[in-house]
């Protein structure tokens, strides 16, 4: 036994290669795609935006660990720093920078600290920050900048709308669905990303690559994502068939709005979704019809948000309902 | 408008008239007897709810006493003999007066004289090390250093020193609860009398192997050597497996085995310095006084 | 398509290192340290004195039970003192430690026994051999053999299972020996079947170990009673339920054993064994033991006696590398690490593995980020993140209702798990107080 002691531990002796940062970073990758689009429609704001959230999330989380709770600081674990991204691809690019802060101050202060840190958290950090700031200063969140090619200025929101607001005005004032047609970009605009939006959600190709990297390196499994797009195309398609002015395509309501950048970065979320395979599918299941109801009879034009922080509620009671099966038994319907 | 608000006073002040009916009839049919001395002991039991008793609680204890006739083994360490006293007196029934204890931890093997030769990963607790492994030294008797005995104790009498990784009582707080010996996974803590001035003296060690082994292992290992059993005036030191043991009802704290033993692993605490200290210096200048006259 | 288990599982690198390696015999050790306790169930009885000459092969402690076993001499020598040595888990305990006569013809000599096919034993007399010459099980549970073919009247035997699957990384003895004796394994699965009795016996092996399979696919060619049954690649394939469910797809009821599907599982070093209990009375004296580490110069395999101090190995294969940080007894994935080679080879021992600082050290432990991982490679159903949770917080109530004692400790959960939580120290840490506590109870 030369130099340095033996080591002793209980087995296993071997680990995989798997760890926390290399998830972390992972979808930090993932999201670099949509925040290049970004940074191509909407210009100076989307880098300034993003960079505020992700530097006052990191540095909230900092000093409530070092000077608040006193314990070991881990800001270097990669998880704030996403949930400074995720906050910031989901606000204007026109918002204030104080509002941004205080959109972080409440992710990481409220939502993910003060219930324990990282893990202990309920509720999707980055989407409840921005709820909070929907609710509190409804008017900025709502303000969305028309979407410029090669918007380098830095002026003021312009006030453009989203597709789904749009639609969802149009039809409450009585116009059909054909006739505003011609306000709604194309569904290729709508892949690509040239339209009106929150930073993040605009581009569906790009979140969808993203989202493609993400399930080729295990970070997430497909059950999600597939099962919450499929639920709110098939719930908005069958009321689309049903009275196609009065109810939008389901292609217009997957690719628009934040269906996508949901599916595959928020309801994924590891610490806020089931453990279990059919946990997950009952998950996305409720997602998807919370949105679709909300898309398509709610007072509001987007549903994802707040689709995912209810069915987030109910996850530790889909752990304890949906546990896996254990060896040597034969499920007997057993809800407890 | 008036009506409205007279509507809405009347339905509240009815709903506030029904739920305290509903109390008053529930609290009178579900009334349980309990005797009043229950609470009135209750009361002069520290409410610490430690379990050192044996019960779950100082309620539960405090029922306990009521209703046993015999109540002569029954004791609150951490009240004392005080508590048991005013409690006997009231409900006109014997105790036995118990003297105090305190935890002992008989490992003395600190970093310095229990050399590692392992570096242990893991969980940070003992219940778990001492369940892989025998620890980080080479002794498998002694303190792991992980510090359950620490986390057990609710009246903060124990910290554990970072230096020498091993656990201190302070006796002051200490009320002998007995949680930390529960704790220890390997019997280390011990409750021993805590006599007149918190005078003590005890074997620090537990290592069971042959004197060689022990040695190399610790430098304050007890080695069985038994000098301590053969200077011992009251036959109080008994040696099983290489281990000497002090009985605590025998040993009168003459400290004879103390200056005797060659690993120096037996501890006496809170003595004055002996006054031999001061007739070693004398014969030391002495013997200085009388060899400089020598040479010249 | 190959058979498998279908819940959970890992694929750890194999590291098979010492696969081509033909089994060498161990020189002959001077001292032999014999613990009276290698296997589970009650510690054998000494029967023996200091200063005793004993044989090879002679009981130097004998079964003390139902679930015990007798202990053998493995080699001739005289007893020099019966003391407290220390083992696998750094405590010490009880061994007979015999200085070997380095003159005996016994021990000198080595007899190759030619291959002996005829069955001239009845099957009581089999039991009786089996019991006799301290067979247990060599997988690594050391479960006295003849405790477990000893089949209740109530249970129906169908098939002889024959664990050939040696899924843990590195390791590669019951390999060699596959390749190395499989016409006297094969003939003692004849044996079992014949003495149990059961009309049907599947050997499984793993994907990797391809000569393997060739082999036994070409000695059984004629045999219509034994099959080989080719095993995907993945741990903890070995384990026996999960082998059981992967070739006959029965699923051994929870806290219930093969037997309750009609099922026996036997290692195919422990049918060797068997094989030479039965065909020449030699009782369980030597294994195969797999010496290896990715530093080590010589990584080998070896017949090993019982009792050789593990330091005596190590010497043999080039000494301990630099920047060795552990030392393993057994498998990387369940194996123990000791703390010193002074440590015995026990009839439990498959392999020792030295592994250096790259690899030794665990990460550090994080949060846990509820990502499922563990919950989807249990290969036994279980929620490792919930049970350690529940040990460590003291609700064993709750942790045995949630089933932690069906866990069998593969590893794998703490192996995939990203924050580098200690799951299974804390799942084996409550399994031990929901076990005491259930005892209490009774």
């Amino acid at each position: 036994m030369k130099n340095l002691p033996i080591i002793v531990s209980a087995s296993p002796h071997i680990h995989s290669e798997k760890s926390l940062k290399k998830i972390m970073y992972d979808v930090v990758i993932a999201l670099v795609p949509a925040f290049l689009v970004s940074l191509y429609v909407f210009g100076i704001r989307a880098f300034i935006v993003t960079s505020v959230a992700i530097i006052s999330c990191l540095l909230f989380e900092y000093l409530i660990q070092k000077y608040l709770l006193h314990t070991k600081v881990t800001i270097s674990d990669g998880s704030a720093l996403i949930t400074g991204i995720l906050l910031a691809f989901n606000l204007p690019s026109g918002l204030s920078i104080w509002m941004v802060v205080v959109g972080s101050l409440f992710a990481i202060g409220v939502v993910k600290m003060s219930f324990g840190g990282l893990g202990f958290n309920i509720f999707n950090p980055a989407l409840a920050g921005r709820v909070f700031l929907l609710i509190s200063f409804p008017v900025q969140m709502t303000m969305w900048p028309t979407a410029v090619v090669n918007n380098t200025t830095m002026v003021d929101a312009v006030s453009g709308a989203t597709t789904l607001g749009i639609i969802k005005e149009g039809v409450m004032y009585g116009d059909t669905i054909t006739s505003l047609s011609s306000k709604i970009p194309s569904t290729m605009d709508m892949l690509l990303g040239v339209t009106g939006g929150s930073l993040g959600e605009i581009s569906a190709l790009a979140l969808l690559i993203g989202g493609a990297y993400l399930l080729y390196r295990q970070v997430i499994s497909w059950h999600i994502p597939i099962i919450m797009l499929a639920t709110i195309g098939i719930m908005t398609g069958i009321f689309w068939l049903i009275n196609p002015e009065h109810y939008a395509n389901p292609l217009i309501h997957l690719l628009s709005g934040g269906a996508i950048l949901g599916a595959f970065f928020m309801a994924t979320d590891l610490v806020t979704s089931p453990m279990t395979k059919k946990g997950m599918i009952v998950f996305a299941l409720g997602i998807g019809i919370i949105t679709a109801v909300i898309r398509l009879f709610g007072a509001y034009p987007e549903g994802v948000s707040f689709a995912i922080l209810i069915m987030n509620a109910f996850v530790p009671l889909i752990n304890h309902f949906f546990k896996p099966r254990r060896f040597g038994t034969v499920i007997k319907s057993k809800i407890m | 408008m008036t009506v409205s608000v007279l509507y809405s006073v009347l339905l509240l002040v009815s709903l506030g008239i029904i739920a305290a009916v509903v109390l008053f009839v529930v609290s009178k049919k579900f009334y349980v007897y309990e005797n009043p001395l229950i609470a009135e002991v209750e009361e002069m039991l520290p409410s610490a709810n430690c379990g050192g008793c044996g019960s779950p609680g100082c309620k539960a204890f405090a029922e306990k006493l009521v209703n046993t006739e015999d109540i002569s083994d029954l004791f609150c360490p951490v009240g004392g003999n005080d508590v048991m006293k005013l409690v006997a007196s009231t409900l006109g029934k014997e105790v036995a007066e118990k003297d105090p204890t305190v935890a002992v931890v008989r490992c003395q093997g600190s970093c310095e004289v229990r050399r590692k030769t392992t570096e242990y990963q893991g969980p940070r607790t003992c219940a778990i090390s001492a369940m892989i492994y025998s620890g980080e030294t080479d002794c498998q008797y002694g303190c792991l250093g992980d510090g359950d005995c620490v986390a057990a104790c609710k009246f903060d009498a124990m910290y554990m020193n970072e230096e020498t990784e091993l656990p201190v009582v302070i006796t002051d707080k200490c009320t002998s609860c007995g949680a930390c010996v529960e704790a220890c996974p390997k019997d280390i803590i011990e409750m021993r009398p805590k006599n007149k001035r918190d005078l003590k003296v005890f074997v620090g060690c537990l290592n069971e192997d042959k004197a060689g082994i022990a040695k190399k292992a610790c430098d304050v290992a007890c080695i069985g050597c038994s000098k301590c059993q053969d200077v011992c005036p009251k036959d109080a030191i008994s040696i099983v497996n290489n281990l000497a043991y002090i009985d605590p009802v025998l040993c009168t704290l003459c400290r004879k085995c103390v200056s005797v033993c060659p690993t120096h692993s037996i501890i006496e605490t809170n003595f004055p310095p002996k006054k031999e200290k001061i007739v070693i210096k004398k014969t030391e200048a002495n013997v200085k006084s009388v060899k400089p006259q020598k040479n010249a | 398509m190959l058979k498998t288990f279908s819940k959970g599982g890992i694929h750890p690198s194999g590291n098979k290192i010492t696969s081509t390696k033909e089994i060498k015999r161990f020189p002959l050790p001077k001292v032999v340290v014999v613990p009276i306790s290698q296997h589970i169930g009650i510690p054998s009885e000494i029967i023996v004195e200091v200063k005793e000459k004993v044989k090879k092969g002679q009981i130097i402690a004998k079964s003390s039970g139902f679930v015990s076993t007798n202990i053998h001499s493995p080699v001739a020598g005289t007893v020099t003192k019966l003391d407290k040595i220390i083992d696998s888990r750094g405590y010490k305990k009880q061994c007979i430690v015999i200085r070997t006569d380095l003159k005996d013809v016994s021990n000198l000599e080595e007899i190759e026994y030619a291959l002996k096919e005829e069955i001239t034993l009845t099957p009581k007399e089999i039991f009786q051999r089996i019991s006799d010459s301290g067979i247990v099980g060599l997988g690594g549970a050391t479960f006295p053999s003849h405790v477990k073919l000893s089949v209740k009247e109530d249970k129906k035997l169908e098939c002889l299972v024959i664990n050939g699957v040696e899924c843990e990384p590195y390791l590669t003895a019951d390999h060699r020996l596959m390749i190395e004796k499989t016409r006297e394994i094969v003939v003692g699965i004849k044996i079992l079947m014949y003495a149990l009795p059961v009309n049907k016996a599947i050997i499984g092996i793993e994907n990797d170990k391809k000569n393997a399979i060739q082999s036994f696919l070409s000695v059984t060619k004629n045999e219509k009673n034994i099959d080989v049954a080719v095993l995907k690649v993945k741990y903890p394939q070995g384990s026996e339920k999960q082998l059981v469910k992967a070739l006959l797809k029965r699923e051994v009821p929870k806290n219930g054993l093969p037997l309750d599907v009609g099922v026996v599982v036997h290692n195919v070093g422990t049918i060797f064994a068997i094989y030479q209990a039965v065909q020449y009375n030699i009782p369980l004296m030597e294994r195969v033991v797999t010496v290896t580490g990715k530093k080590l110069e010589n990584p080998s395999n070896y017949w090993v006696k019982i009792g050789t101090p593990i330091k005596d190995l190590i010497k043999e294969v080039g000494g301990i590398p630099e920047g060795t940080r552990k030392l393993v007894n057994g498998g990387p994935m369940m194996g123990k690490a000791i703390k010193s080679t002074d440590v015995p080879i026990t009839k439990g021992t498959s392999g020792i593995l030295v592994i250096s600082e790259d690899e030794a050290s665990r990460g550090e432990q994080q949060n846990c980020i509820r990502c499922g991982k563990c919950v989807y490679v249990c290969p036994m159903g279980l929620e490792p993140y919930l049970l350690m949770n529940l040990s460590e917080k003291g609700m064993y109530e709750k942790a045995f209702s949630e089933d932690i004692l069906t866990c069998i400790e593969c590893g794998s959960c703490s192996y995939v798990c990203p924050s580098n939580r200690p799951l299974l120290d804390f799942i084996r840490f409550g399994k031990e107080i929901v076990k005491n506590l259930q005892n209490a109870k009774k």
